[in-house]
């Protein structure tokens, strides 16, 4: 109280300093609501913005409220996007954004972007306008090809020396000023530390877009090209690896083969997240064993990854020396490691916090993964077998002896056979902890096996004891009684995927009524329909979108809810037959997304979206 | 977990509570517990179908339930909820009461024998299976605001007699494949399910919803091989499903047989003395695949050669080469399921 009134008399400059401390953007984001000094102090301070909906807001307006934005964050496509349930060019484009804060002069340095479509041409203004670009992490991006990283790795600009920003000195380290006429050739000055590419689908166009990193790059903290198809040149990496000595965190790609990496590594000893290409070799040869030593020598190796489409099993001892500082361990494109093979693997790693893996290493090497790593605090366990033949998988077994195994679990995504209630109940008896809890059964409506019941009763119990839940994702056979217990019990929960699960509105009812804290909904192949959509047209403000997708909602309905909420976009995806005016509003909607705006209708929409 | 207890408020709701409590009697009646179903709605609800059949596991599951906790608030949108008190409270923009009010027919008995009908069937059925007891309810219990579903339970129980699993328009199997992947490139195995699939999702448009449509394809009979391809099921990046299919494929070639990523086609050159086999999956283009094929071919004497291919054809399983690369006088083709000649190139090759 006292203090307060006394804020009010703080110079900005001191609320400023004070705001420096808030990290997270909903701390910022609660201050500034606060008066009108505070939230003037906030928006000329806040530097990194967090959009989690591209369409929330044009870039005009976040630049006009945030002048000094260094690093922005964009989400562009809805979470289904990622199983193809949204047609590629529904939008997501990043280029609007990036010509905006072209336009206007934004010092940007970090771009972080998921589910976002990114074209060359994005990539390319983006190298050219902003010299102080340090950092680009494309998460399941689409719509770039080799040609735009080259783009980025040239980097050309030119700054006189006079404007220099001092950055940190770890960027600083080597670099080289050189005031020349722009051609791509001549070294110029580049800060660039982050290219960090996950799981995006890029096209390959045989360009040498790694060695377009000029000699006079040294800045480099972070390279991830994992994802990427196509070949990269050897020698290049090896000595852009070689000088910059920064480099903490690399991950190559399959095309990236044992004997490269081992020269890599000789170079980096000082890497601390190591992702392999791929795994071959014959262990009984020179290369391999310079290999040994050569990883010996990486004492500060503690995530792992890799190890993509091939994989000698008999090179796999060559790591075991990493295993012990090992916290996070990523196997989830290792196909070709056997069970066996994983679980003397997994017996060096008793540090691991994270594990992802193939549930090839079955319930019984999730048995031994919970007697050997206590810290563990993520695991996710990955379908091995797409197709559906039914090989390796893991049941209820392997979840249950996690849990009893390692306290500190705190986050699991398990794709499994078969579940039952009583092993979900164990579940929630020996891991309150849990913040984010996805089960995915591979046949989406299966019932507990032994009772033939439901799985209410099991994710019912999960909601209860989880008091902390944020993310919860549903599977198996499920009836409304689910919903009425994560309506009741899930308090903290923000977002919840459902699928094929309900018998009735209720169930929708239910967790738009019960989770206050709500802010995505994501439901396919579910019966909820119209009662459900519009019983609570104002909870969707407090979202941030919902999806509904083969469930049983009307245009009619959709027209209402569009109607009555003005700062909703109300999005109709209908590809096979075009809905438009003329169609009946008792006709169902295939797919419906909706979310919160500032903006009104996007004006990127294809044809065959329509907002009402 | 013992069941929650929903609270029948007397008073609270007016006259609609009168049905909803003998509802709920019978099922109270039928769990044997002696507790005191709350209804928070107004409804019965078929929760009670669940709870009926959880007593079982009351027994080694006693999670302690707040009377309190279990009462569900409807407040408004962003407001934290305040104390829970004993009288729920129905929705303060009351656009609800009126269709919720509703109450249940009580025939939910039929419900829950067809649920359990549909569950209890079988050991591990196939997803197929499961999903063709549950769409009968979606379908049955809710057109738009229409809560009266003792007809379409009865149509329904009548349907179900016939022994057929039903398909309400959009619930269940989803399985049209989106455009651009639909009947190019599919396994033989899959063929059937997704062919019937899309029969009947183009049967369906247009149409009335609320009917529930027979399904033609005999899903309760198919083999576990050759279980439906739901879009976007398991729900896996698209990215890492065909990351893991180059490796599955890889890994059929170190082994020597064919792995469930292989798919291999027969492939035909005019003119050659025999035709030759290759597998779709261990290429990514169709660069590739016209290279490879060249190379395979390239034993014999090209020439202009105007026969009609080998008789016998599998569905989608020929091509005659032709090589486009060299310019000279071959090109590829394939038939499809359709029994046409396609140029092979125009379709994306996923």
């Amino acid at each position: 109280m006292c203090l307060a009134y006394m804020m009010n008399y703080f110079p900005e400059e001191v609320l400023e300093h004070v705001f420096d401390f808030l990290a997270s953007h909903r701390d910022r984001n609660a201050v500034s609501l606060v008066c009108q000094s505070w939230y003037r102090v906030e928006r000329f301070s806040r530097e990194k913005v967090f959009i989690g909906n591209c369409y929330a807001i044009i870039p005009e307006r976040v630049i006009a409220r945030f002048p000094r934005v260094r690093s922005l964050t964009l989400k562009g496509k809805p979470h289904f996007a990622d199983f193809n349930l949204v047609p590629s060019d529904w939008g997501g484009f990043v280029l609007p954004w990036i010509e905006a804060m072209a336009r206007s002069g934004v010092n940007l340095e970090e771009l972080r972007l998921k589910r976002m479509v990114v074209s060359d041409e994005s990539l390319e203004l983006l190298a050219r306008s902003f010299p102080n670009l340090r950092s680009l992490v494309l998460v399941s991006c689409e719509g770039f090809t080799t040609d735009g990283l080259a783009a980025i790795a040239s980097n050309c600009s030119v700054t006189p020396l006079g404007e220099l920003a001092i950055g940190d000195a770890d960027a600083m380290v080597g670099l080289i000023l050189v005031l020349a006429m722009i051609t791509p050739k001549v070294a110029l000055t580049l800060f660039l530390m982050e290219l960090d590419l996950q799981e995006n689908e890029v096209e390959d166009c045989r360009g040498q877009w790694l060695s377009c990193f000029p000699d006079s790059c040294t800045s480099l903290v972070s390279l991830n090209f994992a994802c990427l198809k196509g070949e990269v040149n050897l020698a290049a990496l090896e000595r852009l690896v070689a000088r910059n000595h920064n480099l903490r965190s690399l991950r190559l790609n399959h095309a990236v083969p044992l004997d490269a990496l081992q020269k890599i590594l000789m170079q980096a000893p000082q890497l601390v997240d190591l992702g392999t290409g791929s795994y071959v070799h014959d262990p009984d040869s020179d290369t391999y064993n310079k290999l040994k030593s050569a990883v010996q020598k990486c004492t500060s190796i503690r995530s792992l990854s890799g190890f993509l489409e091939d994989v000698a099993p008999r090179c796999l001892p060559a790591i075991y020396p990493i295993c012990l500082n090992l916290t996070s361990l990523n196997l989830s494109y290792a196909s070709l490691i056997h069970s066996s093979e994983l679980i003397k693997l997994i017996h060096h790693c008793s540090q691991l916090q994270r594990l992802w893996i193939l549930d090839c290493i079955g319930d019984k090497g999730l048995g031994v993964v919970a007697s050997t790593c206590k810290e563990l605090q993520e695991l996710r366990v990955f379908p091995s077998d797409i197709y559906g033949v039914g090989s390796a998988v893991v049941t209820e077994e392997g979840l249950v002896a996690i849990s009893a195994g390692c306290p500190k679990l705190n986050s699991i995504l398990y794709f499994c056979q078969q579940m039952t209630n009583a092993a979900l109940i164990t579940v929630a008896k020996n891991c309150p902890n849990f913040i984010r809890f996805r089960l995915c059964t591979l046949n989406p409506t299966i019932p507990d096996p032994v009772t033939m019941q439901p799985l209410d009763e099991g994710f019912g119990a999960i909601v209860q004891s989880c008091k902390g839940l944020k993310r919860l994702s549903l599977s198996g056979l499920l009836t409304d009684q689910v919903f009425l217990y994560i309506g009741m019990y899930a308090e903290q929960l923000e977002m919840l995927s459902v699928a094929f699960a309900g018998n009735s509105d209720k169930g929708m009812l239910y967790v738009l009524n019960g989770c206050k804290k709500l802010k995505k909904l994501e439901i396919r192949d579910s019966p909820f329909g119209n009662v459900a959509l519009l019983a609570d047209v104002g909870k969707y403000e407090t979202m941030r979108s919902l999806w509904m997708s083969s469930c049983e909602v009307t245009l009619g309905a959709c027209k209402t809810l569009a109607k009555k909420m003005p700062r909703l976009n109300v999005e109709v995806i209908n590809e096979n037959d075009l809905i438009d005016a003329s169609s009946d509003d008792r006709q169902k909607v295939e797919k419906m997304y909706l979310y919160r705006t500032l903006v009104g209708p996007r004006e990127d929409a294809p044809e065959f979206v329509w907002t009402l | 977990m013992s069941p929650p207890l929903m609270g029948v408020e007397g008073g609270g709701q007016g006259n609609v509570s009168l049905m909803a409590s003998s509802a709920s009697m019978d099922s109270i009646s039928q769990k044997g517990l002696g507790l005191k179903e709350r209804n928070y709605l107004g409804l019965s609800d078929c929760s009670s179908v669940d709870s009926s059949t959880v007593s079982s596991l009351s027994e080694e599951n006693k999670i302690n339930l707040n009377l309190k906790a279990t009462e569900l608030r409807l407040g408004l949108p962003g407001s934290q909820s305040p104390e829970r008190d004993p009288e729920p409270n129905l929705l303060s923009s009351g656009k609800l009461d009126e269709k919720l009010l509703f109450p249940l027919i009580p025939s939910k008995d039929g419900i829950c024998s067809s649920v359990q009908k549909a569950v209890v069937s079988g050991n591990k059925r196939g997803y197929s299976d499961t999903i063709g007891g549950l769409p009968e309810m979606k379908g049955s219990m809710f057109s738009e605001g229409n809560w009266m579903f003792n007809a379409a339970v009865t149509d329904s129980e009548t349907q179900k007699s016939a022994g057929q699993a039903k398909f309400s328009g959009n619930a269940g199997m989803n399985v049209m494949l989106p455009s651009g992947l639909s009947g190019t490139q599919p396994t033989t195995v899959k063929d059937g399910p997704t062919k019937a699939s899309q029969e009947r999702a183009h049967a369906t448009n247009g149409t009335s919803h609320n009917h529930n449509k027979v399904n033609g394809s005999n899903n309760n009979t198919s083999p576990p091989a050759a279980k439906a391809q739901v879009v976007g099921w398991p729900p896996i990046r698209a990215y890492r499903k065909n990351t893991l299919a180059t490796s599955s494929k890889n890994n059929d070639e170190v082994d020597g047989k064919p792995g469930p990523g292989a798919l291999f086609v027969k492939v035909s050159m005019d003119g050659a003395p025999y035709l030759r086999k290759v597998d779709l999956r261990s290429y990514s283009t169709y660069q590739e695949l016209s290279s490879a094929l060249e190379k395979m071919f390239s034993c014999f004497t090209l020439g202009q050669c105007e026969s009609q291919g080998a008789p016998g054809r599998e569905m989608l399983s020929e091509s005659k080469l032709r090589d486009l690369l060299h310019g000279s006088e071959y090109v590829l083709t394939y038939e499809d399921k359709d029994g046409d000649w396609m140029l092979v190139g125009d379709v994306p090759w996923e």
